[in-house]
């Protein structure tokens, strides 16, 4: 049953609205919003920031935060394309996307351990491991720019379709990537809703204590759940360099903030147990757009900074405000008794 | 004894070097509700982690339905129809109900996948064990608390539990909720499923069980059948010692009144209220929720502001415009949640103690003087005769009866001449209440002037020198504690009478 009650305390109705709102108003005052080849773009700056989105809005379904994922797809990318490069590899581009993903999965992993088994806190974890990843990364492997191995370069070229822009003489091209997050999106939507699995996520997330009662496995939950964005952080990283066609370690670092900007303003409650895939997906569309139209409408980069945290400050806020609206006797005391006399 | 679902004999443990148990031993039958009361600390949660296979006991043995245990795992206790039902009802407050209902089913039966459909098939039937209404896809956070109790409930008897434990369920409950829980739990009890009803609030275990099990430091006091069993042997039972119900006298006769009231209204609360309060007296103000009482203490204290009327404190007009103003005139105020909830647990009992006056014992730029916060923690330990070896232990090492008076110590640091108390002892156990009145009685008697706002009629009957009961915002009658009952102040506050 739908009550309005109920529609109204979910975000995804507003972040789509917002959508509508701010296209027509780049529409009214560009004329170039719906455009094939605009459209076409903001996919196509929609790839990474969603598939980055997917893995933090698992782990803060789950009661936690992640902002290392980031730096594990930097690290896994950069030590996967380093050593392709070296050994002169000209075989397809599943090889390094295997091995980014198999390191960013080893990443994971720790994070996993320190977490699920050490019981430490994600923010604690997730930042130090994410300095340790960097640290290596332009420490130990001395990193700077580097070429891509040629299937990596040749897997940036395959498109699936050119939209041109006769007014302006542009053309934009829909990168074949984009098929791996639909297929990331199909395969999370169900591992989280049709596996005990992702229920379990969703259990841990509500009420740790209880899952652990009800007989859920909660340290094989977090352990599989960091492993996961772990490979998922690999596979991102492969995505990115493929897409720009050369290997900048520090082309994704920076942006955990957005990404979980954009998971907070898509209705994932940051203390966990409530998040979807289409919120989280319309939280990064609303950001990609917003940051597109920022550019195009000539605001200094400093300034789309500036809003990202202001997105995240409203984004949470109205989730906050949201759950005041459903939630109802959160605490017992603060409930009205309707007693008769003792 | 076959017809026994649970004997539990001689079961001890240890935890470190408290011994938690000591040999206790507790018997239910088939279909009974057996009630298992104790102070807090007295190891009824250890007993009921040991029969639900939590903990491991050191020595002794558990009989389920004729089959014995030294040892129980949790998946074993509940296959074997043990369930327990928590506090905080373990339930998932961001899923829906249907999946609250079905997801230890499913997790029990080592699913993989999660079918909706077979979820909904396990909620509609739980939900229909009891008749419950409830829509099963509303999320469990926006239900009442009431409300996720019946969900534990449903979800336990999916089980085919035979024993079902509430540990404290009336906790969080209003009196109306309390009654229909007691309605379910007859309708179980009517099924052959047997109760075990945690509590240690003495009219409750009177009004449900049949059977009763008292536990004190980890041992068996008493057993029996409830109906033996009266308000004074319970307590004694409860805490081990004697209590008198005589009924407060002040020492001297009243002088000048240090509060007077007169002719005070507030639209929509209360209407005329005149009353004065000697130094030395006790005012018990009883009345139904709604009835005015705690909008007139509020007013008292500066919170809200009287429409007309006014308010004298030690013979001098008062005008408290703020909570302010109203400290400085010398008032102050416990509410209801303050008591139990006004601690820093974790702190030192000096450092609670001393927080309200740090500025008076402070000198130069805000240094603590060490010897004058050493000197006022002693003092108020004497005082108040603070039960501990040594006041750098954190507060929560205290008895409940004990951090309370650490609460209240801080409000008479502050020069009192009126001390409010709304429902003091609200979710406190016998013992602790008991100490809570003597420690009330006893500041009457230093001198203060006490109103105690409260709805616990034996408590108001206990403590006060005079009551007055509250009726649709007015006074309806002055009573006098020593010649008049329970049943009368009952009747005259919902207006029976």
């Amino acid at each position: 049953m739908l009550s309005p009650r109920r529609v109204l305390g979910r975000s995804e109705p507003w972040v789509f609205a917002a959508i509508v709102a701010l296209s027509l108003l780049i529409q009214a005052r560009s004329g170039q919003f719906f455009t094939g080849n605009n459209l076409v773009d903001l996919a196509r700056a929609l790839v990474v920031p969603a598939l980055f989105s997917i893995g933090c809005m698992m782990v803060i379904v789950s009661g936690g935060i992640d902002v290392s994922f980031t730096a594990i797809a930097s690290l896994a990318m950069y030590v996967t394309d380093k050593t392709l490069l070296a050994r002169g590899y000209d075989g397809t581009v599943l090889l390094p996307y295997a091995m980014s993903a198999g390191l960013g999965l080893l990443m994971g992993a720790l994070n996993g351990f320190l977490i699920a088994f050490l019981r430490l806190p994600t923010l604690i974890v997730t930042l130090g491991t994410s300095s340790l990843y960097t640290g290596l990364m332009f420490g130990a492997f001395a990193a700077s720019a580097s070429d891509v191995p040629p299937s990596i370069a040749a897997h940036g070229k395959q498109i699936l379709f050119t939209a041109v822009n006769s007014d302006l003489g542009l053309t934009s091209t829909m990168p074949a990537q984009i098929l791996i997050l639909a297929g990331v999106l199909v395969l999370v939507f169900f591992l989280l809703r049709y596996t005990m699995l992702g229920r379990g996520i969703y259990a841990i997330g509500g009420d740790e204590a209880a899952a652990e009662r009800a007989g859920f496995n909660v340290r094989a939950i977090k352990m599989f759940l960091y492993c996961f964005v772990g490979v998922l952080a690999g596979v991102t990283g492969i995505v990115r360099i493929s897409m720009i066609a050369y290997a900048d370690p520090s082309t994704m670092l920076g942006m955990e903030l957005p990404v979980i900007a954009a998971v907070v303003l898509g209705g994932t409650r940051v203390t966990g147990g409530v998040g979807t895939l289409t919120g989280t997906t319309l939280g990064v569309a609303l950001m990609t757009i917003l940051a597109n139209s920022l550019i195009l409408m000539g605001v200094p980069t400093y300034w789309s900074r500036a809003f990202t945290g202001a997105v995240i400050i409203i984004g949470t806020g109205v989730t906050a405000w949201q759950t005041g609206l459903t939630r109802r006797g959160g605490r017992a005391l603060s409930r009205p008794a309707t007693g008769a006399p003792a | 004894m076959s017809d026994n679902v649970l004997k539990v004999e001689g079961v001890a443990k240890a935890f470190g070097g408290v011994q938690a148990l000591k040999g206790v031993s507790l018997e239910i039958e088939k279909g009974e509700i057996h009630c298992l009361a104790g102070e807090n600390g007295c190891g009824k949660s250890t007993l009921i982690k040991v029969i639900s296979g939590v903990h491991e006991p050191d020595a002794g043995t558990i009989e389920i339905e004729g089959r014995r245990f030294a040892r129980l795992a949790p998946m074993q206790a509940i296959a074997l129809g043990v369930q327990v039902i928590y506090q905080d009802f373990s339930v998932f407050p961001n899923l829906s109900v249907m999946e609250n209902l079905a997801l230890n089913m499913e997790v029990m039966d080592h699913r993989v996948f999660m079918n909706y459909r077979r979820a909904k098939a396990i909620a509609a039937h739980a939900v229909s064990q009891i008749g419950f209404d409830v829509d099963l896809d509303e999320r469990v956070e926006t239900l009442a608390v009431a409300d996720r109790q019946l969900i534990a409930i449903c979800r336990a008897l999916l089980q085919n539990s035979k024993l079902i434990i509430m540990d404290e369920p009336t906790a969080a409950l209003t009196k109306r909720e309390v009654k229909a829980l007691f309605g379910v739990i007859k309708d179980l009890q009517s099924r052959g499923i047997s109760i075990l009803f945690v509590s240690h609030k003495l009219d409750e275990v009177f009004e449900i069980s049949e059977r009763f099990t008292i536990l004190r430091g980890g041992e068996n006091v008493a057993s029996g059948s409830t109906r033996e069993l009266d308000r004074r042997a319970f307590a004694l039972y409860m805490t081990g010692r004697e209590f008198a119900d005589a009924s407060y006298r002040p020492a001297a006769a009243p002088g000048p009144p240090v509060l007077s009231v007169r002719n005070l209204t507030r639209r929509g609360a209360y209407t005329n209220i005149s009353f004065d309060l000697a130094p030395g007296e006790i005012l018990g103000i009883t009345g139904l929720l709604g009835s005015g009482r705690t909008e007139l203490v509020e007013t008292i204290f500066g919170v809200v502001q009287p429409d007309s009327g006014s308010i004298e404190i030690g013979g001098k007009p008062a005008r408290l415009r703020s909570v302010r103003a109203a400290i400085r005139a010398g008032v102050g105020y416990v509410p209801s949640d303050r008591l139990t909830e006004g601690l820093f647990l974790p702190q030192t009992i000096e450092r609670n103690l001393v927080v309200a006056v740090l500025e008076r014992l402070s000198g130069w730029l805000g240094v603590l003087r060490r010897q004058a916060v050493v000197e006022t923690t002693e003092r108020w330990i004497a005082d108040l005769s603070i039960a501990t070896k040594d006041p750098s232990l954190p507060v929560r090492t205290l008895s409940g009866g004990n951090q309370q008076k650490v609460v209240l110590a801080r409000w008479l640091a502050n020069d009192l001449k009126v001390l409010i108390l709304n429902g003091p002892t609200m979710g406190v156990d016998i013992g602790s209440k008991y100490d809570i009145h003597a420690l009330i009685r006893g500041l009457a008697e230093h001198g203060l002037a006490v109103v105690i706002v409260s709805d616990d009629l034996p408590e108001v009957l206990a403590c006060a020198s005079r009551i007055v009961v509250m009726q649709n915002g007015a006074f309806v009658q002055e009573l006098d504690p020593a010649s008049t009952t329970e049943t009368k102040l009952g009747e005259l506050s919902t207006g029976v009478a």
